[in-house]
């Protein structure tokens, strides 16, 4: 089973970005589930999305406590939030920023991971490119796929296409598209 | 057909097919996204010759139900926690007039404290109500149940209460295996009351009943809960056959008969002890799970049969009666004190969950091992901070104006923005 913890701000789409993940594997013939971390939802707020991907099904319901993959859709959690709590670290980690890892002051937690499975990536900047909306979800859902393999990318373009209208959902897809493109160049 | 689906939308969409006429409703969370999505559905025509509204509060759409009811409609509505008590007075009404009403309960806690998070706090509220009371472990469960709630409160004339802990599958995406139209019908034949107001043929509905008839119209509503535990059983089977799939019954064994220790659960905890299970039994530990599907009726024999070559027995809920204890471990006991052959088990009561308190994989092994070493304490507050407790029990002993528990006891653990009140 891979499992997988989003840590965000209320209003980043975190929430979204899980039942995206999870729609997708399903469009691949995999099990999953996604839930929030239940709460008065404020923006700004720190946020948890939690999903799962599997071959069979999933009966567990407990929230994700040892994620393979983390993705953190804030960088300024790193200050508020232990997003590293029970991490698996011979899995992923994939963070939202324009900031080295060194400048975020994560290099040694991140150096645990293995080195092809960390990726940081402008995902707000190129949201605001794509979407005109500071929401970095789908950006780094279209990194996700190219960073784990666990979806792809026909897949979330069929999540993002089911789940938004036409208006919505086309940018998103090119959001999706350009982190895609972003960390599959960098992993080569 | 496969969907991937939020647990409320697929409700909604479930209790769409059962082709209800009458639908009032009240918001509240956890339970709001399946009355809105209703609401949707009624509004685009996809669900048609259905009325809906949305009244001014639980007290006014338990009413309205019993009104619609009586009037010989299909009639289904959803609530949760405070919402629940809001409407107790009709509640009661609807189940003494025996009228045929599906309600889902997004179960979530009762205030206060306020806290709109999961438990079973409401459920356990109503449970000499008179309703029938389902609990679902999943959310394709909440979709068959809630199929078969209609036709088992059509066949008994009683109202079915589906059971779905809130958040924790209401807004769980999970796959799910939505049935089509032509099968629900199938399943459900169109509603024929067994009483009816219709100014063609005048009756009146909820005489007043006096010491000479109320022991029997009482004990008759005992009686039809009791038939029930019969037609749930047959109504489970004649599910499997058009559905393919097994969701209902009144209890499910997950390798219950054949193991030392039994974990007793009801709703989505469930979900979490198999998948411990499944882990405790490839390491040789001899566990497994007795899932109640029906909580009332009773079915005190089907646990207990269940039950017979457990040495010790976990129940484990998700809300107890204040000043006596586990509400369900109570009635286990009662039910195994009857049954001769099972009498020397051992109960351990588990209260878990309380207010949405995550239920970990973790803190549920520690309770198998304890029982495995025969220490596991017959009452147990599962994760409790019992520092904390102890805290702000001194606080009460030495100070008698020591202030509000909730808020000191917030304080103590750190949470700042509960306010200092002297």
């Amino acid at each position: 089973m891979f499992q997988i913890r989003i840590h965000g701000r209320g209003g980043q789409g975190v929430v979204s970005a899980s039942e995206l993940l999870s729609v997708a594997a399903f469009e691949e013939g995999k099990y999953s589930q996604s839930f929030p971390s239940f709460g008065s939802e404020r923006m700004g707020a720190p946020v948890q999305a939690f999903a799962r991907i599997n071959d069979t099904s999933i009966t567990i319901r407990e929230p994700v406590m040892e994620p393979d993959m983390l993705i953190i859709q804030d960088p300024t959690l790193f200050h508020a939030v232990n997003v590293f709590e029970g991490a698996n670290t011979q899995g992923y980690l994939l963070i939202n920023s324009s900031k080295t890892l060194s400048e975020l002051g994560i290099e040694e937690m991140s150096s645990l991971y293995p080195k092809d499975q960390v990726a940081v990536l402008p995902a707000t900047e190129l949201a605001i490119k794509y979407i005109k909306q500071a929401k970095p979800n789908t950006v780094l859902l279209g990194a996700f796929a190219a960073l784990s393999q666990m979806v792809h990318m026909p897949a979330l373009e069929k999540a993002i296409r089911e789940k938004f209208p036409k208006k919505i959902a086309e940018p998103n897809i090119l959001a999706a598209k350009a982190g895609y493109r972003l960390i599959d160049a960098i992993e080569r | 057909m496969l969907q991937q689906i939020s647990g409320s939308i697929a409700v909604a969409n479930a209790v769409a097919l059962c082709r209800p006429e009458v639908i009032p409703c009240y918001p509240i969370t956890p339970q709001t996204h399946i009355v809105e999505h209703l609401s949707t559905l009624v509004k685009s025509g996809q669900l048609q010759d259905c009325t809906y509204e949305n009244v001014e509060s639980e007290f006014a759409s338990m009413s309205f139900c019993i009104g619609a009811s009586a009037a010989g409609a299909r009639t289904y509505t959803a609530t949760a926690s405070q919402g629940l008590l809001y409407m107790m007075e009709a509640v009661y009404n609807a189940s003494g007039l025996g009228l045929p009403i599906v309600m889902t309960l997004g179960n979530r806690a009762i205030g206060a404290p306020i806290n709109i998070w999961n438990d079973h706090s409401d459920a356990m509220s109503v449970r000499d109500a008179g309703w029938i009371q389902l609990f679902v472990e999943s959310n394709q469960q909440a979709v068959d149940v809630h199929i078969q709630a209609f036709k088992l409160a059509e066949a008994l004339s009683l109202p079915v209460m589906v059971n779905m802990d809130g958040f924790i599958l209401t807004h769980a995406i999970t796959r799910v295996d939505m049935p089509d139209q032509e099968q629900v019908d199938r399943f459900l034949p169109p509603f024929i009351p067994r009483q009816k107001l219709d100014t063609e043929s005048p009756l009146s509905i909820g005489a007043m009943v006096g010491p000479d008839a109320f022991t029997e119209v009482r004990y008759l509503a005992h009686h039809k809960q009791k038939e029930a535990l019969t037609i749930i059983e047959q109504q489970a089977e004649e599910f499997a056959n058009i559905f393919g799939r097994d969701s209902g019954g009144l209890v499910k064994s997950y390798f219950a008969q054949e193991s030392d220790i039994v974990f007793v659960a009801m709703g989505s905890v469930v979900g979490t002890m198999q998948d411990l299970v499944n882990d405790l039994r490839s390491e040789g530990y001899s566990v497994g799970i007795l899932s109640l599907r029906s909580f009332r009726p009773f079915p005190a024999n089907a646990i207990c049969n269940a039950l017979k070559n457990a040495q010790q027995v976990i129940v484990f809920e998700k809300s107890f009666a204040v000043g006596m204890g586990g509400i369900l471990a109570s009635e286990i006991h009662m039910a195994t004190q009857r049954y001769a052959d099972i009498q020397g088990v051992q109960i351990s009561s588990v209260i878990g969950g309380l207010g949405g308190r995550t239920i970990t994989k973790q803190s549920l092994r520690k309770l198998v091992d304890k029982a495995k070493q025969g220490d596991l304490d017959a009452e147990v507050f599962m994760d409790l901070e019992a520092n904390t407790v102890v805290r702000e029990l001194k606080r009460q002993q030495d100070e008698q104006s020591s202030g509000p528990a909730a808020e000191n006891i917030l304080r103590d653990m750190g949470v700042v923005s509960a306010s200092k009140t002297h």
